[in-house]
């Protein structure tokens, strides 16, 4: 970790052509894929939201937040994003359980804390911090893991992800963990605890299975067999199978879904809108969107190999690698091959809130990229 | 922290790092793989099946009820017409307070609780943006009063229906009939395709009969729903086909005058044209108000009708089976040129009774004092018993019973109606099967009169009479002349060709029927009595049907049984004798004589048929 002095001995000369963009710490093929995958999602959007400009509007004045925001950290050197991690961890542990206290006062589930002008969710401060505060404890380790470290970063990613299940907020839960895990995973875990934890875990299921309300064993055979159910909790993923079957190769052609339209399909603006895409575009706009997806993850991995320091690294791919695992844990729901739990697909889901978190992470990644200091060749 | 400068160790560590990144991103790929195929099974393999899934979801169908074919007489006048009825309907998610909008409603209408309460139930039954009738058949009043208001009920509106109606009530309610609600049995026999859209279904008469040509085909209207079912956009409409019209030979001036002929007797009037069989008159009395049937009539007011002595539900014309009496003797003399080949100038002694050889019991004539030496023609112009006795005893109830088969005796007339009942003409085999019994000799003898095992409906006697006019050939009787529909109908009663079903020599024929007339035009005739002022020749018969059987040592006297003892009056006749335009069969319960009560009504009927179409 203390090559950061050495590495500032060496006389950086700056790049000879330098674009606006590269001056403010921009990173231009992140921002095209971004750019692109944004553009996609105004366009299912019009579509989804019934042709009604204001959700436009609404969406592009998210948009241009989240992107002012995303500017704004990239210009933010990552030391300062180290400096801060445990601050921010605790931060958010500490608002969580504020939440959640709440919460319990005013009887119901609660995510959000009114701080008077904003509405802010503080599950999703986490899914930054978590990664952020699991990297700070292990960037200064040389891997291999110890087993005492493991054991630590076990209960630095345990703590908020209980208190987001709490709340409940499984989704949010699944990437706040997912994303603490990359962190254990890139820095270094041997595979065999892996291998322990993995066959701890399926044993584990018959147990937890035991344990389990008879609602949440009810959701589990929903997600084994929805048409058991369809008329109740079955119903989203049945409909939104037939919208993205019906869709075929080439789709039913833009504000032509039928199933979406005529209002079958559940939450089509928000979670379920991949279905909405798949409908209207078919197998070739689906192929076309996983392939933009792939272009960021590859651009993001490029990003994380050339990380200069361990915690930038770690940050950087836990980030990506989280950023997969959305695209994957929603996709996945809508198509029906793995549980519903509440997780928007990114960049393209209608709302603020998860936007504005992702442009942060792609702001730090942005940071990691545009702030390496470049060593001379040879 | 404690090896600041172990590049060994940083390689090492750079290497495992990018090892951990490789490994993410064969995960990553894997994954994306696995959304791949899942994406490649929904959308191609899944296509089709989810493609028809999506339109069940979304396109719903509703039935277009076609409009049903009017019914009319042989002038075009309308005896079921569709008419215009207004119903009070709501549709309740337009309605802000409905509790409030049913209690105004309710002043304003004066609704009777059971209206609000069927409201309530079959608001329950439906979706909140469908209509649910709150009052049929609204009277103007009501719709005027309604329409002042209107403005101040929002989601509350007058609707139109068309219902049917039958203008002549009594006059056609048993051959036009009437429909009425669709039951639960008819439910599972009918096409449910072609009866989605449609309440009432023909349940008598030409309504229930030809039902298939009445009804019209259903269109349908596909429409685009939401989820909550509620119509966004109609895609595709295929408009209903209104029923056939069907005009009736039946001429309802005639019926009327046929109706109002029987006077106060309960009866039947049946009226063919023996060159065609189309039915001119078909009239059973009493009638009965066919209206309140459709929109399913009350309990009490049903079982009045029911219970009614006078019967007045039973269609007397197809389902009366009642004993022919005297009118049966033209069609047994035929049977007795045509068999026995007797002589016109074979003469029988008439003392007042017939006696079957080596047999005390007398079988007695009407007239107690005997008509003397008759013939033929005079045993049916005055109607000799004891002639008949005699001639029936001769041919055997065998050889009687499938000649008169030729004349439709025992067996349904095939007239376009349903219902028809067969009527008797028994033979031996007939009696052994049935009753188990041997035939005696004695039941021939009362069998040539018309009275014992013998019995006719009212269309089956005017049927048989037609086939005498038209001299052997054979007559289906037809209600329904023409239909006029906007596309090809199958005529569900098709008739089959002319074709003779008694082969008699001509001199037969023209023996009985010369008799015939003579009942009406001779001095010695039973009709005599409409035979004033006659413009045109008829050929009759009357008969008298015993409903009461007297017993030997007693005398049958009008005047001390009741009028439901009393004889049955019949008469059959067919004008102009020479070449017959109508032939008719008037009953006339418990009138008592068939030439003083049955045969004026037809002479009524022939005068103002023969009369008017020259």
């Amino acid at each position: 970790m203390n090559i950061d002095p050495v590495l500032a001995q060496l006389r950086i000369t700056p790049p000879q052509h330098v674009s606006p963009l590269q001056k403010f710490h921009i990173d231009v093929p992140l921002l095209a894929g971004l750019g692109g995958l944004c553009t996609l999602a105004f366009i299912i959007l019009y579509s989804s939201g019934g042709q009604d400009i204001n959700v436009l509007l609404r969406q592009s004045a998210r948009l241009g937040l989240a992107m002012a925001i995303m500017i704004a950290i990239a210009q933010i050197h990552p030391r300062h994003f180290k400096f801060y991690s445990p601050v921010l961890y605790l931060l958010g542990a500490l608002l969580l359980t504020a939440v959640l206290v709440m919460g319990k006062i005013s009887m119901g589930a609660q995510r959000w804390l009114d701080l008077g002008i904003i509405r802010f969710q503080p599950s999703e401060l986490t899914k930054l911090s978590t990664p952020m505060m699991i990297a700070w404890y292990l960037s200064g380790n040389t891997s291999p893991l110890r087993l005492k470290q493991l054991v630590l970063a076990g209960v630095l990613v345990l703590i908020p992800t209980a208190l987001i299940a709490k709340q409940p907020d499984l989704g949010t839960a699944v990437l706040v963990a997912s994303a603490g895990s990359a962190v254990v995973f890139l820095a270094g875990i041997p595979w065999r605890y892996i291998l322990a934890l993995a066959i701890l875990g399926g044993s584990l299921l018959p147990v937890g299975w035991h344990f389990m309300h008879g609602y949440q064993r009810d959701r589990v055979l929903t997600f084994l067999n929805p048409e058991g159910d369809p008329l109740g909790r079955g119903y989203h993923i049945i409909q939104s199978k037939i919208a993205i079957g019906s869709g075929g190769i080439y789709g039913k052609g833009w504000l032509h879904g039928t199933q979406a339209h005529l209002e079958f399909l559940p939450e089509r603006s928000t979670d379920f809108i991949f279905a909405v895409f798949a409908e209207e575009f078919g197998l070739v706009g689906c192929l076309g969107l996983l392939g933009l997806y792939l272009f960021v993850l590859g651009r993001c991995f490029y990003i994380v190999v050339q990380a200069q320091d361990n915690y930038s690294r770690l940050l950087a791919g836990a980030l990506t690698v989280t950023f997969f695992v959305y695209v994957f844990v929603n996709i996945g729901m809508v198509i029906g091959i793995l549980p519903v739990v509440g997780v928007p697909l990114p960049l393209i889901s209608y709302g603020g809130t998860s936007m504005v978190t992702l442009l942060a992470g792609f702001g730090m990644l942005m940071s990691v990229q545009t702030h390496r200091k470049l060593l001379p060749n040879g | 922290m404690s090896r600041p400068f172990d590049l060994k160790g940083k390689f090492y560590e750079n290497r495992l790092f990018l090892n951990r990144i490789a490994a993410s991103v064969l995960f990553m790929l894997l994954a994306t793989a696995g959304l791949v195929i899942r994406l490649i099974y929904l959308q191609v393999m899944g296509h089709e099946h989810y493609t028809t899934l999506s339109r069940d979801n979304q396109v719903k169908i509703s039935p277009l009820a076609p409009s049903r074919g009017l019914i009319l007489d042989r002038n075009g006048e309308v005896l079921a017409d569709n008419t215009a009825t207004y119903s009070l309907e709501i549709i309740p998610e337009q309605v802000p307070d409905l509790n409030a909008t049913l209690a105004e409603l309710k002043n304003l209408l004066n609704l009777s609780d059971e209206d609000i309460s069927r409201f309530k139930a079959q608001k329950s039954q439906r979706k909140s943006f469908e209509s649910v009738p709150l009052r049929l058949e609204l009277t103007e009043e009501e719709i005027a009063r309604f329409a002042v208001k209107m403005p101040y009920f929002p989601g509350v509106e007058i609707r139109t229906r068309f219902m049917r109606s039958y203008p002549y009530g009594h006059l056609t309610s048993h051959v036009v009939g009437y429909v009425a609600r669709i039951n639960e049995a008819e439910l599972r026999s009918l096409d449910p395709a072609q009866y989605r859209g449609t309440y009432h279904i023909g349940k008598s008469g030409i309504e229930k009969a030809y039902e298939s040509v009445l009804h019209g085909k259903t269109g349908y209207e596909e429409y685009e729903t939401n989820v909550q079912g509620r119509a966004i956009q109609v895609l595709n409409t295929t408009d209903p086909v209104a029923g056939a019209d069907l005009y009736l030979s039946l001429d309802i001036r005639l019926q009327k005058t046929a109706f109002d002929a029987l006077g106060e007797y309960d009866g039947s009037v049946v009226a063919l044209d023996p060159a065609t069989g189309r039915v001119l008159v078909l009239v059973s009395k009493p009638g009965f108000d066919p209206n309140p049937f459709i929109h399913g009539i009350r309990k009490e007011d049903y079982d009045i009708l029911q219970n009614a002595p006078e019967r007045p539900l039973y269609d007397r014309a197809l389902r009366g089976a009642y004993p022919p009496g005297s009118t049966i003797k033209p069609f047994v003399s035929l049977a007795g040129l045509k068999i026995l080949d007797i002589s016109p100038a074979r003469r029988v002694l008439c003392p007042g009774y017939y006696r079957l050889p080596n047999a005390d019991h007398k079988y007695r004539d009407w007239r107690k004092q005997g008509h003397g030496s008759v013939d033929l023609k005079s045993a049916i112009t005055q109607s000799c018993d004891v002639f008949f006795y005699d001639l029936a005893h001769h041919i055997g109830i065998d050889q009687l019973h499938d000649f008169m088969q030729l004349f439709g005796f025992g067996e349904r007339t095939g007239i376009d109606l349903v219902g028809e009942k067969s009527g008797l003409f028994p033979s031996k085999e007939w009696k052994k099967k049935k009753r188990k019994q041997v035939w005696y000799p004695g039941e021939t003898v009362i069998a040539g009169i018309g009275q014992g095992y013998v019995q006719v409906t009212p269309v089956q006697l005017a049927r048989a009479t037609a086939v005498l006019a038209s001299r052997g050939r054979n007559v289906e009787p037809r209600v329904v002349d023409t239909m006029k529909a906007p596309y090809e109908i199958q005529n569900p009663y098709p008739k089959s060709g002319d074709e003779f079903v008694a082969d008699l020599r001509p001199e037969h024929w023209r023996t009985v029927i010369d008799a015939m007339v003579d009942v009406v035009h001779s001095q010695r005739g039973t009709a005599k009595g409409i035979a004033h002022g006659l413009s045109y020749t008829v050929a009759g018969k009357t008969g008298t049907a015993q409903v009461f059987t007297v017993r030997q040592d007693q005398e049958y006297k009008n005047l001390k049984i009741t009028k439901a003892m009393r004889d049955h009056a019949w008469f059959i006749a067919f004008a102009p004798a020479e070449a017959p335009r109508i032939a008719i069969a008037v009953l006339a319960e418990n009138g008592g004589h068939g030439g003083s009560v049955a045969a004026p009504i037809a002479r009524a009927i022939m005068d103002q048929y023969l009369l008017e179409n020259p």
